[in-house]
């Protein structure tokens, strides 16, 4: 399985061709690309996208991967459009199937989960920092993992959800990844709870006792992963146990 | 010779030109760490300066804060491509840290509370290259931003830069640190563009 050498190892510029396309959200879509020369990947780790212009201008951003580790040659990365992003509007307005894309990767080491893992998991997402957990849903999926696995899903409103079907299948098996959503702006009809983020008593109420030790991935925009390890580490979660991906306003991360 | 993006022009400005290769400017300061940030009282905060056997020099806050400071406005580049120029610190420089120190230790790991580490060459602290900064813009540094104290080596990549600092070892060869061993470059100067482990 992948050790410390697979990090050291010279990563390099690939060509990926988009072989399809979809919406997640009005906002997000999903980026489907065949690489034939892809190293593989871990669930959780990112890419870096170079666009470039006819003049030799490019501009780079990193992008969380969301689909399962071992997916042979073809990765699926999820990309929100930012109102003034530079390169997240051209890949969810402009790209299309058939087009060719750099990208390099995959990258990061330590936000990660591996299928050899065994332990309470405890995901924790806000709005589009899903993607990188998602990964490692599909992977555990894939890799008949029983590890237990628990997400809660912070989003603005219903319409913001990304793999809702996807999500809800899952979680209707046997043995698969217990899923709380908990909505900041607008609920939907009869939700039991008011719109609102998230807090000590929904954290006590939806995620690990600390008493099992669940490793915890938390990912999303920078406050709230200081607010959410804040109150996982109230709630007794050793800070050595969490870990975080975070990205700011203008990260253009994800 | 890269791909060509079709329909892709991007935006440029005129600042891109002060900017090492691959970064753009933010109005921002984003927090990238890889695990909760840790809250450390002042009077439990403590700096040393040790080669792997013996502490060669302690402060406490109160020692560190009656040390000289300076205020430096320094640009900051971060590995995840935002930079951002003439940023405001006061801290104390590595010269006087190092000061009434003799060593002949080439390399240094840098350890936080939090457990982070990352290894930078003696030579890239000394002659009025890092400090050990507890303000930002004329404000305590704040937590999530490395406070109370944070190293400040701005002419590498900003993951050199270890928040919530603890120590520095010394060392006579070079080891690599948290992302070091992660993938990341190992001395990681971003005017080479050196991101990632085998970047030339």
């Amino acid at each position: 399985m992948a050790g410390a050498t697979l990090f050291r190892r010279r990563v390099v510029w690939r060509v990926g061709t988009v072989v399809a396309l979809r919406d997640e959200t009005p906002r997000a879509k999903t980026i489907t690309l065949d690489v034939p020369d892809w190293p593989g990947h871990l669930a959780g780790q990112h890419v870096d996208v170079r666009l470039t212009a006819p003049d030799g201008y490019s501009a780079v951003r990193s992008y969380s991967i969301a689909s399962a580790a071992n997916s042979e040659k073809r990765i699926e990365l999820t990309v929100e459009r930012l109102p003034d992003g530079e390169v997240s509007p051209y890949l969810t307005q402009e790209l299309q199937v058939g087009d060719r894309l750099e990208l390099r990767g995959p990258i990061g080491g330590w936000f990660v989960w591996r299928s050899e893992q065994t332990e309470a998991v405890q995901l924790v997402a806000g709005g589009s920092g899903i993607v990188p957990l998602m990964s490692m849903i599909r992977s555990r999926a894939e890799a008949h993992s029983t590890a237990p696995f628990r997400l809660l899903y912070s989003v603005r409103e219903p319409e913001a959800v990304f793999y809702r079907d996807e999500l809800q299948a899952l979680s209707a098996q046997q043995q698969s990844v217990s899923i709380r959503y908990v909505y900041t702006r607008a609920t939907p009809k009869g939700w039991p709870r008011p719109a609102g983020r998230i807090d000590a008593a929904l954290i006590a109420e939806t995620t690990w006792s600390a008493d099992l030790l669940p490793t915890c991935y938390i990912c999303g925009p920078t406050s709230f992963v200081e607010t959410a390890s804040g109150l996982l580490i109230a709630a007794r979660i050793s800070g050595y146990m969490i870990k975080t991906e975070r990205f700011g306003p203008t990260g253009d991360r994800k | 010779m890269a791909l060509i993006s079709r329909g892709f022009s991007g935006r440029r400005n005129a600042t891109d030109a002060k900017l090492p290769p691959g970064q753009y400017l933010t109005p921002d300061f984003p927090v990238l760490s890889a695990g909760p940030t840790p809250r450390i009282p002042l009077d439990r905060w403590e700096l040393t300066i040790d080669d792997g056997t013996n502490v060669l020099a302690r402060w406490d806050w109160k020692s560190f804060r009656d040390l000289p400071a300076e205020t430096v406005t320094v640009d900051i580049h971060c590995v995840t491509r935002w930079s951002k120029l003439g940023t405001s610190w006061e801290g104390v420089s590595l010269d006087t840290l190092f000061a009434d120190l003799k060593t002949d230790a080439r390399y240094t790991m840098v350890r936080s509370y939090g457990d982070y580490s990352t290894n930078v060459p003696l030579q890239d602290l000394l002659n009025h290259q890092a400090w050990i900064a507890f303000r930002f813009d004329g404000k305590d540094l704040a937590p999530e931003h490395g406070g109370p104290a944070r190293l400040l080596v701005p002419h590498l990549y900003l993951w050199k830069s270890a928040k919530w600092v603890r120590s520095i070892t010394l060392m006579n060869q070079d080891r690599p640190g948290f992302w070091e061993s992660l993938g990341y470059h190992i001395y990681g100067d971003p005017w080479r563009e050196q991101r990632y482990s085998g970047d030339e």
